[in-house]
């Protein structure tokens, strides 16, 4: 038997370390994570891989005050649900900023952190935290036209 | 042949954190008052089902179907547990009404229970979280609370919803309560108590929040013919509409409305052939207050981004044009999760019988009732009538 949380998170590594959903050829909507299954098409559905460029929009957030044991010690954090330039929507924590300057609509980009412990001597899950590109990469802040890359 | 559904006996056991009692003495309590309340002989009980949706995680105990048959003394009929998270309990109504009107059985026990005051707060909400799509939610560090406050958040910024709004669910539910013998919290609070509560996650605080509850709800149903010969207030459910949506609240087009609401509301409103102007009186799922005020909407009471709007209206107050929440809601008459969807037909039958006391609302005929599961990914929406 596996150590907890080892066999669940090393199973997804694709997708949380790069962020790496698919998409359907046929209707050409993203998804992440990635589905076995097109909802739109169904059994007309071609899936590919497909890892996302981790650029979008903060769509909603929040600063969770009261979190479960794994996460007390990053209290009080922000959390969000980012708006992907491809279309797709995830729920990731927002780091690197101060809690009184997020904003909907604010732009952000992928970063790798620490995401939690299993436990007292569990393992460390890692992956996808997300950032304002401003202060990183200095783009602007203004979102980018689908489909073109930047 | 007239094939429809009746209510013919309702119980519940007093909500609060019962510390001086297990699942069963409370399980046990809600279904003896619901078969005293229908005058049924044990014997002519030939079904039983359970809603509850985390008695493993809450109390290291699962099989409640068996359990409930044992601790009832009701012999060797079938038993039946479901889980849908916090619509555990609607569902469990569903699958009596579907059981009784294909004919496989005619006199049902329906209970809803939750135990959670056996652990702590923290994981509390933890096991709520699962209602949640965990892996890619709620291990990112989205807890429950979290993902009402996107809606929350969300509301605002569409619609101009402002905090005040967000307090109002809650002191009309606690005001209401405070006349129900049953609920958790019996005591009003006032809205600048609710506005200066804890954050829990922002703009969500704790009294925006249904509480951690133990109890449990009981229906005895049954075929329409046979209702006749146990009750002369039998209260009908005209329709059961169930639907889902996406687990994950971010697969979402819209998270500042539950299409899973708006559809299984319009359904069972056909099904029933009634409007929604015809409803007298409504139990809609408030585990967060935002919850109310966007059900507010879905349902039709009030336009998409206007559900604040409503509230402040008074339209949903017993008294207004369509009271919302008589019992006190998840909010003040306590969320036993897999009880919840239980106590609300249980709220809808006595004020249909006339039986609701001081918050009866007067002359209701035509009642209907909103069961969420996690953030919207379960609906059941039941309509009943006198």
């Amino acid at each position: 038997m596996a150590e907890q949380g080892v066999a669940s998170v090393w199973r997804r590594i694709k997708a949380i370390y790069t962020i790496q959903g698919n998409m359907c050829e046929t209707c050409g909507t993203y998804y992440f994570p990635p589905r076995p299954v097109c909802p739109e098409c169904r059994r007309k559905g071609k899936l590919e891989l497909y890892t996302f460029k981790g650029l979008g929009t903060i769509y909603s957030f929040t600063v969770v005050r009261q979190a479960p044991e794994d996460f007390k010690r990053q209290m009080p954090y922000v959390i969000a649900q980012i708006e992907l330039d491809e279309g797709t929507r995830l729920t990731a924590q927002i780091v690197n900023v101060d809690i009184k300057d997020v904003k909907i609509g604010m732009r952000v980009r992928s970063c790798f952190r620490k995401i939690k412990e299993f436990g007292p001597g569990g393992i460390i899950a890692y992956g996808y935290k997300f950032e304002p590109t401003m202060k990183v990469t200095g783009h602007e802040e203004k979102p980018i036209p689908k489909g073109k890359s930047q | 042949m007239s094939n429809r559904v009746a209510i013919i006996g309702v119980g519940m056991c007093k909500f609060g954190e019962l510390w001086d009692q297990n699942l069963k003495d409370f399980t046990l309590e809600a279904g003896m008052y619901a078969i005293f309340d229908a005058g049924v002989p044990g014997s002519d009980i030939d079904g039983m089902v359970i809603g509850n949706m985390s008695a493993g995680r809450f109390t290291n105990q699962e099989h409640l179907g068996a359990l409930a048959v044992d601790m009832g003394g009701l012999g060797d009929i079938p038993a039946y547990s479901v889980e849908a998270a916090c619509a555990s309990g609607g569902a469990a109504v569903r699958q009596a009404y579907m059981a009784i009107k294909s004919g496989e059985h005619n006199v049902m026990l329906v209970l809803g229970s939750e135990k959670m005051s056996d652990v702590n707060q923290t994981e509390a909400m933890n096991t709520i979280s699962v209602a949640s799509d965990w892996e890619w939610e709620g291990m990112f560090g989205a807890t429950f609370p979290a993902l009402y406050a996107f809606m929350a958040r969300r509301h605002m910024y569409e619609y101009g919803t402002t905090e005040e709004h967000l307090a109002l669910p809650t002191v009309k539910n606690h005001a209401n309560a405070a006349h129900n013998p049953w609920a958790q919290f019996q005591s009003p609070v006032p809205i600048d108590v609710v506005m200066k509560s804890g954050m829990l996650a922002d703009p969500l605080r704790v009294l925006h929040s249904a509480p951690v509850t133990d109890g449990a709800a009981g229906l005895v149903m049954c075929s329409e013919e046979l209702a006749k010969k146990y009750t002369d207030t039998p209260v009908f459910i005209e329709a059961s509409d169930q639907r889902s949506d996406t687990l994950a609240l971010h697969d979402r087009k819209s998270i500042t409305t539950m299409n899973a609401v708006v559809s299984s509301t319009k359904g069972a409103l056909m099904e029933a052939n009634l409007e929604l102007k015809d409803i007298d009186v409504f139990e809609l799922h408030d585990s967060f207050s935002i919850g109310e005020i966007i059900l507010t909407e879905d349902v039709g009471i009030a336009k998409k981004g206007e559900g604040g709007k409503a509230l402040e209206e008074g339209i949903t107050e017993i008294g207004g044009k369509f009271p919302v929440n008589t019992s006190g809601g998840l909010k003040a008459r306590g969320h036993p999760v897999g009880a919840t969807g239980v106590a609300q037909i249980v709220e809808l039958a006595l004020q249909l019988r006339g039986d609701a006391e001081k918050r009866q609302v007067d002359g209701a005929e035509k009642a209907l009732a909103v069961n969420i599961g996690g953030t919207g990914a379960t609906s059941i929406v039941h309509v009943l009538r006198r």
